[in-house]
């Protein structure tokens, strides 16, 4: 990433009681959706949503907040490394029921 | 197989009330994550990259048909439908929900599993020849002696905090399928000059970011003196085993460090101060676990089957499954039959809940409802009458589970790498799609013959690349998916670590790199030479010039 772009970072974490990969909205809520991420756009907003974050790790809303580097989207912010793409979006291979699926196997 | 007494039962069903306490806690925010996270742990519950990872130990491999409908039942009820089995004899949930886990737990004690020991600087769930019981070649079954060591070792006060995670692997036939030789301590059996059975006791092995193969600290241990000399062992390593540096922290530095002959002269220095004392095995013991293991009712079985040799030569497919997943069996009659888990195309070692159940089934119905489960990360039924063998092959077709690729090129072990790992540095799933997708040509599959391609989504070594006649560790080069090669390593009786090839390659220059070095390997042959023979006779050059000469 060149340094003439600002960094835009947004806050993930796990939810604590079945650990969903969780964004924080702009609504101080956590969505399961990276597009409904708020975006901090200079440090000093980063370490505000991280103090968010921090205060619901330790109320027992979610475990393990930390802040990622993001990109501009059409439809909203999404993960700039490829570990939180796979994060957001899941396995990017299909997994076994789809294999079982494709020889004609009932995946109940 | 082994069957829980009063003892374990009441063991692990306090293990899991107590776990939904402390889940409870944990929720009512009573405990922070900090408090929480090594009482997860101590129950086989990570978090992982996409949710909470629950790892179940399936102790030396071995599984009854009920307790594989269980984990399809997990699969279903808890989880995405589908399982992971592992290169430790493990199988892995990726989508737990922490709330559940209590009941999730509850729903595995009822048939005598749980996911203690899986995780943690503890003694691990202990490995075993899959093939124990039921090869050709085996001295004694190792997995009485997994099962001793099950019992010595969980809740082993003095450790339940080492200075790292400890690795325990038996084997009881001289062919190595247990990677004796890459565990913290590997146990082979065999027969001393007088004929006693016992103990070559290996210490130091281990892969990782610091790869070793173990060293002999004991050439012949009687039996009943196993757990005082493990005890030793371990006493010595919790005792010089680096705390101070996480990467330094296994047996295998403490070993490397300070020599072998050093290690060895500790170790019998601890062993004289206990041995033949209150870890003594009587006869009786023993024998009471061996009880457990006692052979299933084999009943006489046809010399030939004449459909077996009609479908040999009718059925291309039949012919070429016989071949690889078919081994011989101890018992006249009887084979051993390998499920692969590495369909064309399909995530290596995944297994659909609809798949488990019907194993489940095929294993009652061919193979007296046990089935193993192998670090090579497929499943087997180890005791199919032959006569049973065209029947079984269709069934396992329509499954998907009959690839004919048992220790070839496409029987590849891969750890679950970036798709579902904190850890990994890149993929290691779609690259072994991939690989399968490329050799898919069965007749060239089998003219390749036996290969073993081990790959490793980061240095944690959790797929084996070390040891890989081609070893692929994925590494992140500046935000891109790079691999690294390795030729020459192997985890069995002639154990050896793979040499860096050259410059790790794309994601994209992989799959390439991989069918250039098979090429290489066919050209450079000589008649009834595998790919690791060849390899060890001609070095890396050839290898080297043909897979860089364009770059």
């Amino acid at each position: 990433m060149s340094k003439a772009q600002p960094a835009l970072q947004i806050l993930t974490a796990n939810r604590l009681a079945d650990g969903a990969v969780v964004y924080l909205t702009a609504v101080g809520t956590w969505a399961t959706e990276i597009g409904q991420s708020v975006v901090a756009r200079e440090e000093k907003a980063a370490s505000a949503l991280l103090a968010r974050g921090q205060n619901d790790a330790a109320t027992a809303v979610v475990v393990g907040p930390y802040l990622i580097a993001a990109l501009e989207g059409a439809e909203g912010p999404r993960a700039a490394s490829l570990r939180e793409q796979i994060r957001a979006a899941g396995p990017s291979q299909p997994v076994a029921d789809a294999v079982a699926t494709a020889v004609g196997l009932a995946y109940p | 197989m082994y069957r829980y007494d009063e003892y374990d039962r009441t063991f692990v069903a306090e293990r899991v009330a107590q776990f939904r306490d402390q889940v409870r806690r944990r929720l009512a925010g009573e405990l922070t994550e900090d408090e929480f996270r090594a009482l997860r742990l101590m129950n086989g519950l990570y978090l992982q990259l996409h949710a909470y990872m629950l790892r179940v130990a399936i102790p030396y491999g071995t599984l009854s048909s009920r307790q594989l409908r269980m984990l399809a039942h997990i699969a279903r009820r808890y989880d995405r439908g589908f399982g992971h089995f592992t290169t430790r004899q493990n199988i892995q949930y990726n989508w737990i929900k922490l709330d559940e886990a209590p009941d999730l737990l509850a729903d595995l004690a009822a048939v005598e599993m749980h996911g203690l020991q899986t995780s943690g600087n503890c003694i691990r769930n202990v490995t075993a020849d899959h093939w124990a019981g039921v090869a050709p070649d085996e001295i004694e079954d190792p997995r009485i002696w997994c099962e001793i060591i099950r019992q010595w070792s969980t809740l082993h006060p003095e450790f339940s905090f080492l200075p790292r995670k400890f690795k325990v692997a038996v084997t009881g036939a001289p062919n190595d399928r247990a990677a004796v030789k890459v565990h913290d301590i590997g146990i082979r059996m065999h027969r001393n000059e007088a004929g006693e059975v016992g103990f070559e006791i290996i210490v130091g092995g281990g892969l990782g970011r610091t790869p070793m193969i173990g060293k002999t600290i004991r050439p012949f241990l009687p039996k009943r003196h196993l757990l005082s000399y493990l005890e030793a062992i371990l006493r010595v390593y919790n005792e010089f085993g680096r705390r101070d540096n996480l990467f330094k922290s296994r047996i295998k530095i403490l070993v490397h460090e300070i020599g072998a002959a050093e290690m060895t002269r500790r170790v019998e220095e601890e062993w004289a101060l206990i041995r033949g004392g209150a870890l003594d095995l009587p006869i009786e013991t023993i024998a009471a676990i061996a009880a457990q293991f006692t052979p299933p009712p084999y009943a006489s079985q046809p010399e030939g089957v004449a459909e077996i040799d009609a479908l040999r030569f009718g059925e291309p497919g039949f012919a070429r499954w016989l071949k690889t997943n078919v081994a011989a069996h101890r018992e006249p009659g009887y084979a051993i039959v390998t499920l692969s888990l590495k369909p064309e195309g399909g995530p290596p070692g995944d297994a659909s809940a609809a798949q488990m159940d019907a194993v489940a089934d095929l294993a009652d119905r061919h193979s007296f409802g046990e089935i193993r489960v192998t670090h090579e990360q497929n499943l087997i039924l180890p005791d199919v009458p032959r006569v049973a063998l065209p029947a079984l092959w269709r069934a396992l077709t329509a499954l998907n589970l009959a690839t004919p690729n048992a220790g070839k090129v496409t029987d590849l072990i891969c750890c679950p790498g970036l798709d579902y790992c904190s850890l990994a540095n890149a993929r290691s799933i779609p690259v072994s799609q991939r690989l399968t997708l490329r050799f898919n040509d069965l007749a060239r599959v089998h003219d390749i013959g036996d290969l073993k391609i081990k790959m490793s989504g980061c240095i944690n070594a959790c797929g084996h690349h070390h040891v890989g006649h081609i070893g692929l560790l994925g590494v992140d080069k500046g935000g891109e998916e790079f691999y690294q090669i390795t030729l020459g390593g192997s985890a069995e009786s002639d154990a050896s670590l793979g040499a860096i090839l050259g410059p790790a390659v794309s994601s994209a220059a992989v799959v390439d790199a991989v069918e250039t070095i098979v090429d290489t390997y066919l050209a450079e042959r000589r008649t009834g030479e595998r790919f690791l023979d060849t390899y060890r006779r001609v070095g890396a050059e050839p290898f080297k010039e043909r897979l860089y000469a364009a770059a």
